[in-house]
């Protein structure tokens, strides 16, 4: 009787070295036992190193994009942090069905109810409190406290009076993370929220990158008078600072716009300001490729100004132009909210994160209800994110560097 | 047959300096230089870094505009130098290069197939499958497989990369191929194959070369005339085996005896001539001769008067105040 024996390990090694070059080693190593008549077992030890970064391993045949999605995938961060914007993006996109009550759904009679705690028992399933409320005799404003005798169990699949579906909500009242002052749920706002911050940052910096890239391009690819005009331009914008700036465009929005017009008006007013850097990445990508040697073969060869900025220049703008995008979304993100903080954003009934930070302001508010701060935690979470993913592609998107 | 006269050809680089870019001289790169290929003729450019060779290669194919001269090319006899971008392009088919350097010339981003079919895509030569079927074809005539057609240029060495510049250059059928330093790049191993395919394919496809190198044992090779290169200005021109065997000017002189000798006992009893300092600032070249300062046979006429290119017996050409008196050492 033969017995074989495959015991398969695989060990990864990860080194971060900071910030620049993440390289990875796959050992592989098996141990093949196996078992005689005799019972004499032979041991094979195969031990193989396999680099990562060998271009050699692919056979040549892997395109840049799925080179640097092999490197992108080992990055462990970045790879989290992807994930966990995806999530962040599917929730606020379903937000109508993810969030428990509608983002304008008023209740006056509960106000600033403190962020439930919700429960877990066999026979109920998940379930919050009860509410009872006080009146504080100083104040005289309505506080809220358990009440143990009540369980409202979360439903899931929840059809609400307007026969909208919820992934879970509940009959009694339910807030997780509390009301504001208008008796809305918070949780709810933020998700609602999420659509207006995060997509904003991606429609801003997709106008940023046509207009970056289009007149980088031409700064670089044409030089002279153009390239000195399209710099100096750049200099000046940049040498405004942005909160005034956003301040003052953002007052100039009519009033009497609708919530979408002023959206995108917000965005536009963000895109005008951030595409300054990077169009300069890509001057100089673009200056550097203009005198490489394949531009001069296609050159030589009789391609027009077309060809060679679409086929030679702008492909190898690519990788920098991802990264500088997702650099910039955060910074996009954080406009908004200190625009909508201010006041100048994003006009309620429309809700954003930074509108909802608003009405954290004061100090007196923040002192009684500290729950109306929470919004902060998703554009914290949402800008580390972007920051990481940011870095990870950038370390994956020179496959060539090594 | 005369495929390209090149008469006088100038580049000056301006030198600006200050926020208006005022022009405060120039670098003469190349500072009038003439020269012919034959068809079928490989013309050997030597010299050492920064004489002007690669800038002159380039000016030809109107990569960089030149300062003036012309190009007279091919059986029309037209003035390449005074064409318009339009009016250059059907010329652009029939002259292509090979650039030095086989990681740069190449673009990462493209497979060999988009790189070689190129030059027929833009030139609208050829389409759909036939460019294909050109593309292995091309691929196989410079020894790649049809399967490397998919690959990028990563996954290759740097002789096949070389190989792969090559059969671009060959992808439009051209005349005459401008070969900057093709094989310095290489491995010695490698150089050899690669000089060898250059060979083979001339005669294979009735191509003219100019051949340009730093290295005068790589020209030997594959050239029939050479031209000797020094600050922008040829100083000697004649045929390689004349060249190699009694040289005419002092640099040249030089050069070969840089060349290593396959025979030791040779090698040890020959003398060596060490050229001091370096090449001129292109800037500020020195007057009379531009080589006298590192010439030992410099005399005061070389320190006053520049020597022109003159014709001291059938198709040699030097530019050397005393090349009837010298007695040079070859190989």
């Amino acid at each position: 009787m033969d017995l074989t024996l495959e015991v398969p390990l695989r060990l990864s090694v990860f080194h971060f070295v900071s910030g620049y070059g993440c390289s990875l080693f796959f050992i592989k190593i098996g141990a093949k036992i196996q078992y005689f008549k005799n019972m004499n077992p032979t041991i094979e030890i195969t031990a193989e190193v396999e680099d990562a970064n060998d271009p050699w391993a692919d056979g040549g045949q892997l395109s840049y994009r799925q080179l640097i999605w092999r490197r992108f995938r080992k990055n462990r961060m970045g790879v989290i942090a992807g994930a966990l914007l995806l999530l962040f993006y599917i929730l606020a996109i379903g937000a109508d069905f993810f969030a428990p009550y509608h983002y304008n759904e008023i209740n006056m009679r509960l106000r600033h109810v403190p962020p439930q705690r919700l429960h877990f028992s066999v026979e109920d399933g998940f379930y919050v409190h009860g509410l009872k409320s006080v009146r504080n005799p100083e104040s005289l404003e309505l506080e809220f406290t358990k009440n143990l005798a009540q369980r409202h169990p979360v439903e899931f699949f929840f059809k609400d009076a307007e026969g909208r579906r919820h992934l879970f909500s509940s009959t009694g009242p339910m807030f997780l993370l509390g009301t504001d002052r208008m008796g809305r749920d918070l949780l709810s706002r933020i998700m609602y929220g999420a659509r207006v911050s995060m997509t904003l940052g991606l429609v801003g910096v997709f106008l940023s990158i046509v207009l970056g890239s289009i007149l980088g391009t031409i700064s670089g690819y044409w030089g002279g008078w153009v390239d000195n005009l399209i710099q100096r331009i750049i200099e000046v914008l940049s040498a405004f600072p942005d909160i005034p700036l956003w301040m003052a465009l953002g007052a100039a929005l009519p009033p009497g716009w609708s919530s979408i017009q002023i959206y995108f008006g917000i965005t536009i007013i963000l895109s005008i300001i951030r595409w300054g850097g990077l169009a300069r990445q890509v001057r100089g990508k673009v200056l550097a490729y203009r005198e490489s040697d394949f531009v001069m073969a296609a050159r030589a060869a009789g391609a027009g100004h077309w060809h060679i900025i679409t086929k030679h220049l702008l492909p190898g703008c690519y990788s920098h132009i991802i990264v500088i995008a997702t650099l910039a979304i955060p910074g996009m993100i954080l406009g908004e909210t200190a625009l909508s903080f201010l006041g100048l954003g994003i006009r309620p009934p429309m809700t954003s994160w930074g509108v909802l930070l608003e009405e954290a302001q004061r100090v007196t508010v923040l002192l009684h209800y500290p729950w109306l701060i929470f919004p902060a935690v998703p554009v914290l979470v949402v800008v580390i994110a972007f920051n990481f993913l940011g870095d990870a592609l950038r370390d994956a998107a020179d496959p060539y560097s090594d | 047959m005369k495929l390209l006269q090149v008469n006088d050809l100038r580049k000056y680089f301006p030198i600006q300096k200050g926020i208006l870019q005022r022009t405060v001289g120039y670098v003469k790169a190349v500072d009038g230089i003439s020269f012919d290929v034959q068809r079928g003729e490989t013309l050997g450019l030597v010299g050492e870094s920064g004489c002007g060779k690669t800038t002159a290669g380039r000016c030809l194919l109107r990569l960089i505009p030149p300062t003036s001269g012309s190009f007279i090319f091919g059986e029309e006899q037209v003035d390449l130098a005074k064409l318009t971008h339009r009016e250059m392009q059907p010329f652009r088919k029939r002259m292509q290069m090979i650039f030095q350097d086989p990681h740069a010339s190449l673009n990462p981003r493209m497979t060999v197939a988009d790189i070689v079919g190129e030059p027929m895509r833009v030139n609208r030569t050829e389409k759909g499958t036939a460019l294909q079927d050109r593309i292995v074809e091309l691929l196989e005539s410079v020894g790649l497989k049809s399967q490397d057609m998919r690959r990028y240029p990563h996954a290759f060495s740097g002789g096949q990369r070389q190989r792969i510049g090559i059969a671009r250059a060959l992808a439009l059928q051209p005349e005459l191929i401008v070969a900057d330093e093709p094989v310095s790049a290489l491995d010695v191993s490698v150089q050899a194959q690669i000089l060898n395919l250059l060979a083979e394919l001339r005669e294979e496809f009735n191509l003219s070369y100019i051949f340009i190198a730093h290295d005068l044992s790589v020209v030997e090779h594959i050239s029939d005339r050479v031209a000797v290169m020094y600050l922008g200005k040829i100083v000697e021109i004649s045929d390689a085996e004349t060249l190699y065997q009694s040289p005419k000017h002092p640099y040249t002189e030089a050069l070969i005896s840089a060349v290593p000798l396959p025979d030791p006992n040779a090698q040890r009893k020959r003398e060596h001539i060490r050229l001091e300092g370096d090449v001129p600032d292109p800037s500020q070249p020195p007057t009379g001769c531009y080589f006298h300062p590192r010439c030992r046979y410099a005399t005061d006429i070389c320190k006053q008067e520049t020597p022109e290119l003159q014709e001291v017996s059938q198709g040699v050409q030097v530019a050397c105040h005393h090349s009837d008196t010298l007695e040079l050492q070859g190989v």
